[in-house]
């Protein structure tokens, strides 16, 4: 048994028009990373590069202990995954699918996928083609699901997906995960889903991690401070100050450090706290895309 | 072990606040006895739809306040610790206190007056039972 399923380390994949540059995580067994990035941050070209379905140009990556690209195909065999672009065959039923799948894999567990088809709300009858987009998903999904994978590598999950559809396709990736020896990888752009349900999250950008995270530490750390400034005080130093804004006497601060010992040294300093907010994810990323990207014009 | 804790995705809290709220509750109305086990923290994860880590946090902190204890690979219980539910009545009473003190405040009683409305009450309960 692993204790790691993902490993990365310095792994770059240059493209005329993009480069994902020295990419290092990594993912504990047992537990769900989610990866939030705008889109054409590099969220696909990683899990790309994760499935052996594009070679990464330096750099190291093994998954489930294999190395990747060389060992690839045993490693698929333990990994299920789910892209926005997964093509069905649209003139064929889910039922066909389904035993195609089984064919393959031979550890494909048929009472579970009779149970997903009900919890679904999917009819194997039907052709691919009459689907929803939401069916699609959930199809697709079913049929990664039933595999039983060790890893589950899902690409945009939930994108498109109606509130009833995306609940239940939350649901069952946190049923995957009461079996403490599975592991789920899924990149997003709708951060609520990422803060509901994963344990690491990590932020990319321009084809860099910008950080990476349990997410408990994340929405710990990181506060908006509102602050009153006396006549004669100035702006005190604080750690971790990732954004300044607000005006003259009333500064906003965003820090990544946050400790409660900060309010009081902040009033000692003449700047009385009248607030300190906690941040959402989708709050944070977005201040720590701004700052990066800030940083590398200057 | 099915869980009836409810997360709100309003509520300004973090999750694991609420989780911890919720079961402190539950223990203090009885609805989970001392000593007998809980669910799992990857039981509870899956009901509630959050992640292992935000359930972890929430038992962590639990067990610090020793309202719980976790065992190693065996899953977790209520603390058997007989003071354990007049804590949390405690805690509970403050909270009703500090509401009476608020409303008190608003019908600008003095706390004299409050005081002697309190009393009235104790007595009406002691006669009820008596």
């Amino acid at each position: 048994m692993n204790d790691v399923s993902v490993h990365f380390e310095g792994v770059s994949k240059i493209y005329p028009h993009f480069t994902l540059d020295d990419l290092s995580l990594e993912l504990p067994t047992g537990t769900i990373m989610g990866l939030i990035g705008a889109n054409g941050a590099g969220k696909s070209t990683t899990i790309r590069i994760l499935m052996g379905l594009v070679h990464q140009d330096r750099g190291l990556v093994h998954v489930l202990g294999r190395e990747m690209p060389r060992e690839q195909a045993a490693a698929k065999l333990d990994i299920g995954f789910v892209s926005e672009d997964m093509r069905l065959y649209g003139s064929a039923t889910l039922a066909w699918h389904m035993n195609f799948v089984r064919s393959i894999y031979p550890q494909w567990d048929q009472p579970y996928a009779e149970t997903l088809l009900r919890r679904f709300d999917l009819k194997p009858r039907q052709k691919i083609k009459g689907l929803s987009h939401g069916q699609r998903v959930k199809a697709a999904l079913l049929l990664a699901l039933a595999r039983r994978p060790r890893l589950l590598v899902l690409d945009e999950p939930t994108t498109g997906l109606d509130p009833v559809a995306r609940q239940e396709v939350l649901g069952e990736l946190m049923a995957v995960l009461a079996d403490e020896d599975r592991t789920i990888l899924f990149s997003s752009h709708n951060t609520l889903d990422v803060e509901q349900i994963s344990d690491q999250i990590t932020f990319i950008d321009r084809g860099r991690i910008i950080a990476s995270d349990n997410k408990e530490v994340f929405l710990d750390r990181w506060r908006r401070l509102r602050l009153v400034l006396s006549p004669e005080a100035d702006l005190p130093s604080l750690p971790g100050v990732v954004e300044i804004g607000g005006s003259g006497r009333l500064p906003v601060l965003v820090t990544n450090r946050f400790d409660p010992a900060m309010v009081s040294a902040c009033n000692d300093a003449g700047a009385t706290v009248q607030a300190v907010d906690p941040m959402t994810l989708e709050e944070i990323f977005v201040v720590n895309v701004h700052s990066r990207r800030e940083k590398q014009t200057v | 072990m099915h869980s009836d804790l409810v997360i709100s995705q309003t509520d300004g809290r973090p999750m694991y606040l609420q989780i911890m709220e919720q079961i402190r509750q539950r223990i203090a109305v009885g609805d989970w006895e001392q000593g007998k086990e809980i669910p799992s923290i990857r039981q509870l994860a899956v009901s509630l739809r959050v992640s292992v880590i935000t359930v972890k946090r929430a038992y962590m902190e639990l067990e610090r306040d020793g309202i719980i204890v976790t065992q190693q690979g065996k899953g977790s219980i209520v603390a058997s610790d007989p003071k354990l539910g007049a804590k949390l009545y405690d805690q509970e009473l403050d909270k009703h206190i500090d509401r009476v003190a608020q409303l008190g405040e608003l019908l600008g009683l003095t706390p004299k007056e409050l005081a002697s409305r309190v009393r009235e009450a104790s007595d009406r309960l002691t006669k009820e039972y008596s």
